[in-house]
């Protein structure tokens, strides 16, 4: 987010483009973009100051949705693109929209340096595990044996994990949420109030081409056991208050306790810690199935970002300087040739 | 296909030995300093009023194996009392600091042309890397020159003895030492030089002295004879130009500072984006010192990142910049095509190296001319800009500035690894002799009919207005998908793209009305032949046609430098001589753009070599397209 300097008063209608859209009738994105609509109007955004920026793939449809600035780039340069978006202008709001395939596969590198070096802004990275828009192949982060057009017989590679790679880059905030979720206007308030790149990593249900493949902790008669929402100086309870997550310490990974009548002191049960790093680290490994899914906020521990420290280095460079061109066309050594002679008449 | 040769009798025998011009080449090992010396006399000959062109021509390693062939170093430095716009086709010194050095260098030395070699650096050893399997120095190999040779390694460490230095580093002081004499071989002042030394070793003011008693040495080593008679000093005499103030510039540095006087003049900040790459990385290094003029420099994750963090600043009201080399280029090209489908202002600049892939990085071409003007997916059309030279590059970056902000579109500087490296003197400009081309930003709706602005709503030479992010009513999305006019909103219907795409050329092509009309450099409107050049290729084909228009010649050079659009009247110019001659420093890629868009018979003169055209060679094809 920027320093808001101004709350500006809206309603979710004033975030509504003209703009027919344009996703698969049922897709987890159409609720994606009910949620920012939702939450800008709560964080006093202002739509003059605010911009999408994202690159290719349905995801990155999204700015097209949205009535504020918007840029449709190109395939995974989104954060290129964003980078110098905001070292133009550091008082614009960024909100960067990408996909699995866009910002994981071929915008991956991109994604990278964006966090490693901080740029102020929030990264909306839309995880459905397929490329949709090029009509199903299995994407980075497709679990192994994927079947697609492009791998009859199941996809052989190991996928990547959004959350940590990002915190792998460098990232100082990393927080999960998915489509329909009634929690992911609070993911993405936080994400706002982070000072730094706020990564948001939104499972989503591609209708068409990976149906429901999020279902096995998303769905209402298995949230409660599947899903853990962490929040700042909160142990981290699950299955209503019956499971927790606590800390092996002799063999350094998590572990599933229960919680019997409450005491989750006696069980172990570990204190969400934002600023913990190395928990974070293994929050975001933890496996599907045996372990419940990590959301909410993760990690949340802001350093300067690179817009301020370069907008200071650049200040401090041109302190007590002048844009004096004629001054720096004539740098160096020069030497004066006079009217008269023809010749040289002094080297400086 | 004409390709021609640099080393054929034919060229050495049209060897021009004019007294008023002297090419003299330094070269030795990479570690040798040769780059520096060669810096250093050049400035001294612009301090003596000498017109001058030079030629630094360096491996592609860091510091390759000492002693060995891959590893020399060269400067060349062409000056005189008459125009000079090359760098020379032969020296007529050559100074060689080791067997390396001399085995790569003599064979483009004039015949009865000098060699100074250090004889100290002709160990076996030395000569086994060189490939000698016999001293030359002494077996008489080299007699079609006059040769010199002394231990200079023994010269410097005795000169420097007083100091206390240790042995390697006191045979660092060597190129000083070859400086001093060859100050003394053209009646220079060594004043300028030691102030510098003393400047450049303020916190070892030991190092100073030595390099200074080098020097001194050297220079003494000349003035008191020692050398026996074979060289006489010489004295070349002020070139006469025009009153004002000069410095010596290097292309890399005329580009830096015309994209700042460029921004300046548009009234704008400058982004620029870019990734190190050779020839490219020192516009990046020269910006980022020029923080005062309003630019923001970014060393991007790679090339897309470099011209995608541009774009993204131009969207939001920079003037975004990035610079690249051929490779690097071609890895921008898709974010370029998005540049020109959201028709926002971009300067791009390619110092060009010879190719493909990673080719010659060290080495100068021009075989991206193809990929300027064509080299992207779609009908992408963009202007491209040639610099001439490095004081023309200055001029050409201000005209890319000025194209890009008021038609809104990706503009191409093309230039070279010669143009970027190489020095000429630079008649000072004064700032305010430029016409500005402030950028007015839209702020209001300009919906005659009050709805939604309209981003893509085209003026009358098709430009679309610049809206920046941050103004109040004026939100609107663009992207690289094809839009409907006026609004921008995502369209892609058959009569949208139809109407867009010829929207875009009509807009690049209408360009043509607002540059210069094509000049004839040297010659007539009609005649027997023209030489029609773009780019570095300017000096050879300057001299070439001087010379032999001075021998009666019927001959015209035409120099282009918006090779994209072309100029309005190419086509009628080019059509009034009998033959066209085009050389290039790549297989005939303008030759081929000049059929196409003027069906006229462009006939091609190439060079791939790595090295730039000597005047001889234009010469004799001027004389074969004549003949």
């Amino acid at each position: 987010m920027n320093e808001m300097t101004s709350i500006v008063k809206t309603t979710l209608k004033d975030w509504e483009s003209d703009q027919e859209v344009r996703w698969c009738p049922g897709c987890g994105d159409y609720a994606i973009l009910k949620a920012v609509q939702r939450t800008l109007p709560e964080i006093g955004a202002d739509p003059a100051k605010t911009v999408f920026v994202s690159g290719i793939g349905c995801s990155s449809r999204f700015p097209y949705y949205m009535a504020s600035y918007g840029f449709h780039t190109i395939h995974g340069r989104a954060p290129a693109v964003a980078t110098g978006v905001k070292l133009a202008n550091p008082e614009l709001d960024i909100w960067l929209v990408t996909g699995d395939g866009d910002g994981m596969s071929i915008g991956g590198n991109h994604t990278m340096h964006f966090l490693r070096r901080n740029i102020n802004s929030q990264i909306l990275l839309f995880n459905n595990e397929i490329y949709g828009l090029t009509k199903g192949q299995y994407s980075p982060t497709s679990r192994p044996g994927t079947p697609s057009p492009s791998t009859p017989l199941g996809s052989v590679d190991r996928p990547a994990l959004p959350c940590a790679f990002a915190l792998g880059a460098g990232a100082r905030f990393v927080a999960r949420g998915y489509d329909t979720s009634k929690e992911l206007v609070h993911v993405l308030k936080a994400a706002h109030a982070h000072q730094g790149a706020a990564f948001v990593e939104i499972f989503q249900n591609c209708i068409v081409y990976n149906k429901d493949r999020f279902a096995d902790f998303t769905e209402k008669a298995v949230a409660d056991a599947q899903q853990l929402w962490l929040k700042h100086g909160e142990p981290m309870l699950f299955a209503k208050g019956t499971k927790g997550i606590a800390l092996n310490a002799e063999h350094l990974h998590l572990e599933v306790v229960d919680v019997v009548e409450g005491d989750w002191q006696a069980a172990g049960v570990l204190v969400h810690d934002v600023t913990n790093r190395a928990i974070a680290h293994m929050l975001v490994e933890l496996p599907m199935g045996a372990f419940p899914v990590a959301l909410g906020v993760i990690y949340d521990d802001p350093r300067p970002t690179y817009e301020a420290e370069m907008l200071s280095q650049d200040a401090r460079a041109r302190e007590g300087k002048s844009a004096n061109l004629a001054k720096l066309f004539a740098k160096g050594q020069t030497w004066t040739v006079a009217a008269e002679d023809q010749g040289p008449l002094s080297g400086v | 296909m004409a390709t021609i040769l640099a080393d054929t009798d034919a060229a050495a025998r049209s060897t021009d030995n004019s007294p008023e011009a002297v090419v003299v080449r330094f070269a030795g090992d990479s570690g040798d300093g040769m780059q520096l010396t060669g810096g250093q006399f050049t400035l001294s000959t612009a301090l003596a009023g000498n017109d001058l062109a030079t030629f630094p021509d360096f491996p592609a390693e860091i510091r390759a194996p000492q002693g060995t062939l891959f590893g020399v170093s060269a400067f060349q430095i062409n000056f005189g009392s008459t125009e000079i716009t090359t760098a020379g086709d032969q020296p007529d010194v050559l100074v060689a600091m080791n067997p390396a050095a001399l085995k790569t260098n003599v064979g483009q030395l004039k015949a009865g042309g000098l060699i100074i070699a250090d004889s100290g650096e002709f160990t076996k050893r030395n000569l086994e890397k060189a490939k000698y399997e016999a001293n030359p120095l002494e077996d008489g190999s080299l007699a079609k020159w006059t040769l010199l040779s002394f231990d200079i390694s023994a010269l410097t460490l005795e000169a420097v003895k007083p100091f206390g230095l240790g042995n390697k580093e006191a045979l660092r002081c060597k190129n000083m030492w070859t400086l001093g004499l060859a100050l003394w071989m053209f009646d220079r002042d060594r004043a300028p030089l030691v102030e510098w030394l003393k400047g450049k070793f303020a916190k070892n003011p030991v190092l100073a002295d030595a390099n200074i008693a080098a020097l001194n040495a050297g220079h003494a080593y000349g003035e008191t004879a020692e050398i026996g008679g074979q060289v006489k000093q010489k004295h070349v005499a002020p070139v006469p130009s025009e009153p004002g103030l000069y410095r010596t510039i290097t292309g890399a540095e005329a580009i830096s500072l015309g994209l700042v006087a460029g921004a300046q003049l548009a009234d704008l900040p400058m982004f620029f984006g870019g990734y190190p790459i050779t020839p490219a990385s020192a516009i990046l290094h020269y910006l980022a010192k020029m923080k005062e003029f309003g630019v923001t420099t970014f060393q991007a994750e790679d090339e897309i990142a470099a011209v995608a963090s541009a774009i993204g600043a131009s969207y939001a009201g920079a003037l975004g910049v990035t610079s690249s080399s051929g490779p690097g280029i071609a890895l921008k090209g898709e974010a370029l095509g998005l540049a020109v489908m959201t028709e926002l202002p971009l300067v791009i600049v390619n110092s060009q190296r010879g190719g493909p892939s990673t080719g010659l990085p060290t080495k100068t071409e021009q075989s991206d001319l193809y990929q300027a003007v064509y080299g992207r997916n779609g009908d992408t059309p963009m202007p491209v800009i040639a610099a001439r030279s490095p004081a023309d590059a200055f001029e050409c970056a201000i005209e890319a500035c000025r194209i890009a902000t008021q038609f809104m579109t990706p503009v191409m500087l093309l230039t070279d690894g010669y143009i970027g490296n190489a020095a000429e003197p630079w008649h000072v400009p004064d700032p305010a002799s430029f016409k500005p081309f402030p950028v007015t930003f839209l702020t209001e709706n300009n919906n005659p009919e009050g709805g939604k602005p309209l981003p893509y709503k085209r003026d009358a030479d098709g430009v679309r207005p610049w809206i920046k992010p941050g103004t109040p009513g004026l939100m609107h999305r663009i992207g690289g998908i094809e839009k409907a006019p006026e609004t921008g909103d995502l369209d892609y219907s058959p009569a949208t793209h139809q109407l867009q795409t010829d929207a875009r050329k009509a807009k690049v092509d209408g360009i043509a009305a607002h540059t210069p009309a094509q000049d004839i450099d040297q010659g007539t409107e009609k005649g027997r032949l023209a030489v029609v050049g773009w780019g570095s290729t300017y000096g050879p084909i300057r001299q070439a046609v001087r010379r032999a228009r001075a021998a009666g010649k019927d001959v015209s050079h035409i120099h282009i430098r918006h090779v994209w659009p072309l100029p309005a009247n190419l086509g009628d110019l080019l059509r009034g001589y009998e033959r066209i001659l085009v050389p290039e420093m790549n297989t005939g890629q303008l030759k081929t753009v000049l059929r196409d868009q003027f069906l006229v018979d462009a006939k091609p003169l190439n060079k791939v070599s790595g090295q730039p055209f000597t005047i001889a060679e234009i010469e004799a094809a001027i004389d074969a397209h004549l003949a």
